[in-house]
C-alpha cells in the first residue's frame, strides 16, 4: 500500500524544510478509500433553468439575492456576491442549463497552495475557506482551475467567496440548500460513491439523453461534484482542457528537491569553502 | 576623506543616542534632480496606499477575479526577487569560492539584496488583502507546509536575516562597536552557506509558484522547468543589476571609493560579464531544449510566437553575445549595453509568466493602473532613500577603518 499524496506532503514538510516543527503527525489514514467525500451529481438534462438554488445559495449564506434576469448576457460567472450562478447555452440539443459553483476538488490546488491552511478540505469532502487564518494572498485563485475563489477587491476586510457546499448545514445534518430545494431533481446529494453509480445507471438507462462522459470523474483528479450533460461538455463552456491527474501534484517534484537541497548543498558549500581557502593559503600571497 | 563621511569611530566619547540623532540628518545637496523626482512620486504613492487600506485592493488596482495577481507581484515581487539574486551569487564567489577580486564589490551587493529584499516583501503586504494574518504561517496558524508559497515566505524571512548579519559588520564599524564586529564577522560565512541555500530554492520556488496555474500560463512560457529557469536565469539577473548599478553608483558616489578599487572596476566587470555570458549560455540552452521537448513549432508563428522569439532572440541570446564579445575585446561600454538588455529581458520574463502571459486568452486583459505603477516606483525610490542614506553613512564602498581590517 503506497502513503496517499497528503500523508506524503506532510511527512516532506516536516523532515524537509526543518522549518515546521509540525502539528501532531496524526496516523496516516489507511487508504484514501477510507474517506467518503460527499459531494453533489447535477443532471443539467432535468435543471430547468429557474434560479432557484441561485435564490437558495444566497439566503443560506447572506449573501444578497440574485439578479439573474439583469446580468444574463452572455454568460455569468460566480463573483464574490453569487456562490453559484445557472447559465443558459444553445447547443446542438437545444436549451441546455449548466450550473457552475465550487467543484470541490478531491485533492484541491487552493488547499495545496494555501500557506495557512485557510483553504481546508474537510474529512466530508466540502473544501472551506477560514477567515481567521487567510492573509488574503489570493494563490488559491491563481491556483484554482476552475478559477472558482473570488476576492472582495473592494472591501478593506476582504473574503474569500466561495461555494462550501453549505458546510455548516452539513454539520447539523441537512443537506446543502441548492441540493434541497431544487424543485427538478437536477441535484443529487451523496457520497462520491453512490454518485457515480447513480450517474452510471443513469447513463446507462437512458443512453441517448446523456453523452457518455461524467465531468468531474477524472477532471483534476477527482472532483465532489459531478456533471451529467445531454451535450458534450464543451458546448456548455466548461474547461475540457484541464489536467486529469491532480494539481497539486504539479509541485511535487520541486517540493521533494527541498530536502536534498537543503542538507546537501550546505556540506557542498562548507567543503568547497575549505578546500579553496587551503589552496589560497599555501598557495598565494595575500591580496 | 572628507569631514562628511567620518564615521563613529571618530566619535568616541560621544553618547550613541546623540551620534545617531546627528546621523539622522540629511547630508548633501537637497535640490538634486533624484530629490525633486521622487519625493512627490513618493507623496503620491503614500496617499494611494492610504486609499487601498481604506477602500481595498480593487480601489487603486486593475486586478481581476481573472487575474488576481497583478504588477506588484509579477513586477515587485517575482522579478526584484531575481535582481537581488547578485548578492548570492557573488558571496559565492568571494566567500566560498574566495575569489578575492570581487571582494570590493560585496558589502554594496548585499546591502542592495538585502533592501531589496525587505522593500519587496513590504510591497508584499500591500498586495494581502488580510495584511494583520501575516504573521500566521509563521506562528503555525497553520503551516500549510505543502504549499510552495509556505517555501517562498519562510525563505524570504530567513534570507533576510542571513542577509543582515552579512552585512552587519558594516553597521557595527558605523557605531564603532569593535567587540561586536568581531562577533559577527565570525559569522558571515555561516550565513553566507545558509543564504546560498536559500536562494536556490526561493528563486527557483518564485517559479514553482506558478507551477499549478498549468492551462492558465501561454504554452511557450509553461513547463514544469519554470522553477529552473527562475534559478538559472536569477543568476546572471542579479549580476547585470551590479553591473547596471555599479556604474551607477560608481559615479554618484565617486568620492567615497579609493583610487585602489576605481581601477579594479574594469577587472571586475569583465569578470562578471564572463560569468554572465556562461549563465546565459545554459540558461539559453535549456530553454531550447524544453522547446523543442514540449513541440510547440505550431505556436511560433503566432503574435505571442513572435513575442516569444523576440524575447530569446533579442533578450537573451544578443547580450549573450554581447557579453562573450565584450569580454574577448575587453569593452566596458558594451558589457553595460549587455546588462541593460539583460534586465529588460529578465523583466520581460518574469511579467510574461506572470502577467502578459497569464490568462493570455482572456477576453479582458489585465492592464496596470497608473496607480500600481505609483505605488511600485514608491516602492524603489524609498528604497533608494535608504540606499543612498547607508551608502553615505556606513563603510559599503569606501574602505572599512583599519581598526576592522584584522577581524576578517
Amino acid at each position: 500500500m503506497s502513503i496517499n499524496r497528503r500523508g506524503f506532503f506532510k511527512v516532506l514538510g516536516i523532515t524537509g524544510t526543518a522549518l515546521a516543527i509540525g502539528r501532531e503527525l496524526q496516523a496516516a489514514p489507511k487508504g484514501s478509500n477510507d474517506i467518503e467525500f460527499r459531494g453533489i451529481l447535477y443532471d443539467s438534462a432535468h435543471c430547468k433553468g429557474c434560479h432557484g438554488c441561485e435564490y437558495d445559495c444566497a439566503d443560506a449564506n447572506g449573501l444578497p439575492p440574485p439578479d439573474p434576469a439583469k446580468d444574463l448576457p452572455p454568460v455569468r460567472k460566480t463573483s464574490e456576491t453569487k456562490r453559484t450562478v445557472v447559465n443558459e447555452y444553445n447547443t446542438s440539443k437545444g436549451k441546455v442549463f449548466i450550473k457552475m459553483q465550487c467543484m470541490h476538488c478531491n485533492e484541491p490546488a487552493c488547499v495545496a497552495a494555501c500557506l495557512t491552511q485557510a483553504m481546508h478540505k474537510t474529512k466530508a469532502g466540502p473544501v472551506i475557506w477560514r477567515g481567521d487564518k487567510c492573509m488574503g494572498c489570493r494563490y488559491c485563485m491563481i491556483s484554482c482551475p476552475f478559477d472558482i475563489p473570488k476576492f472582495e477587491f473592494h472591501s478593506a476586510n476582504p473574503k474569500i467567496q466561495k461555494c462550501d457546499m453549505c458546510f455548516n448545514r452539513l454539520k447539523t445534518g441537512e443537506m446543502p440548500a441548492c441540493a434541497a430545494n431544487c424543485p427538478n431533481d437536477a441535484l443529487f446529494y451523496g457520497t462520491r460513491r453512490q454518485l457515480l453509480s447513480e450517474a452510471r445507471k443513469r447513463i446507462v438507462e437512458n443512453p441517448k439523453l446523456y453523452v457518455d462522459y461524467l465531468y468531474g470523474e477524472h477532471e483534476a483528479g477527482g472532483t465532489c461534484w459531478m456533471y451529467l450533460s445531454p451535450v458534450p461538455f464543451k458546448e456548455l463552456g466548461m474547461k475540457t482542457n484541464l489536467h486529469k491527474g491532480s494539481y497539486p501534484a504539479l509541485t511535487k517534484g520541486f517540493l521533494y528537491s527541498v530536502p536534498s537541497i537543503f542538507v546537501l548543498f550546505p556540506a557542498l558549500l562548507l567543503g568547497i569553502q575549505q578546500a579553496t581557502k587551503k589552496e589560497n593559503q599555501s598557495g598565494e600571497e595575500e591580496v | 576623506m572628507s569631514k562628511d563621511y567620518s564615521i563613529a569611530a571618530d566619535n568616541d566619547g560621544k553618547p550613541i543616542w546623540k551620534f545617531l540623532l546627528s546621523e539622522l540628518k540629511p547630508k548633501g545637496k537637497i535640490l538634486t534632480p533624484f530629490n525633486i523626482i521622487s519625493v512627490p512620486v513618493i507623496l503620491l504613492g503614500i496617499v494611494l496606499i492610504v486609499i487601498r487600506f481604506w477602500k481595498g485592493i480593487g480601489s487603486i488596482t486593475n486586478l481581476t477575479q481573472e487575474v488576481p495577481w497583478g504588477l506588484w507581484i509579477g513586477f515587485d515581487v517575482v522579478t526584484g526577487v531575481a535582481f537581488a539574486g547578485g548578492a548570492y551569487v557573488l558571496t559565492f564567489m568571494v566567500y566560498i569560492l574566495n575569489m578575492k577580486q570581487y571582494r570590493s564589490i560585496v558589502r554594496v551587493t548585499v546591502l542592495n539584496g538585502f533592501l531589496a529584499y525587505v522593500f519587496y516583501a513590504g510591497a508584499l503586504l500591500l498586495d494581502l488583502g488580510r495584511p494583520w494574518n501575516v504573521i500566521n504561517p509563521i506562528i503555525g496558524n497553520n503551516f500549510g507546509v505543502n504549499s510552495v508559497l509556505f517555501l517562498v515566505a519562510w525563505h524570504f524571512l530567513l534570507y533576510m536575516i542571513a542577509q543582515l548579519i552579512e552585512f552587519s559588520p558594516a553597521i557595527a564599524e558605523w557605531l564603532g562597536a569593535r567587540r561586536i564586529h568581531r562577533i559577527l564577522s565570525s559569522m558571515t560565512v555561516a550565513a553566507v552557506i545558509f543564504g546560498i541555500t536559500l536562494s536556490t530554492l526561493h528563486q527557483s520556488g518564485l517559479g514553482a509558484l506558478y507551477l499549478m496555474a498549468k492551462e492558465k500560463i501561454h504554452p511557450l512560457w509553461y513547463s514544469e522547468f519554470i522553477p529552473i529557469m527562475f534559478f538559472v536565469s536569477s543568476i546572471f539577473a542579479g549580476l547585470s543589476m551590479v553591473i547596471f548599478e555599479g556604474s551607477i553608483s560608481h559615479k554618484v558616489f565617486f568620492k567615497q571609493i579609493s583610487e585602489k578599487d576605481h581601477q579594479a572596476q574594469t577587472g571586475i566587470i569583465l569578470g562578471l560579464s564572463k560569468i554572465c555570458a556562461g549563465a546565459m549560455f545554459a540558461y539559453f540552452f535549456l530553454q531550447v531544449l524544453v522547446f523543442i521537448h514540449e513541440r510547440h513549432w505550431d505556436l511560433i508563428n503566432t503574435p505571442m510566437g513572435y513575442w516569444y522569439l523576440l524575447e530569446m532572440l533579442g533578450f537573451v541570446f544578443l547580450p549573450m553575445m554581447l557579453f562573450f564579445y565584450s569580454y574577448r575585446r575587453n569593452n566596458i561600454k558594451l558589457v553595460r549595453i549587455a546588462s541593460i538588455l539583460t534586465i529588460l529581458g529578465i523583466i520581460l520574463n518574469r511579467l510574461n509568466v506572470t502577467v502578459i502571459g497569464f490568462r493570455w486568452d482572456a477576453a479582458v486583459h489585465y492592464v496596470p493602473s497608473w496607480m500600481e505603477v505609483v505605488v511600485t516606483l514608491t516602492v524603489i525610490f524609498t528604497e533608494l532613500w535608504i540606499f543612498r542614506w547607508v551608502i553615505n553613512r556606513m563603510p559599503v564602498l569606501r574602505d572599512a577603518p583599519s581598526w576592522a581590517k584584522h577581524h576578517e
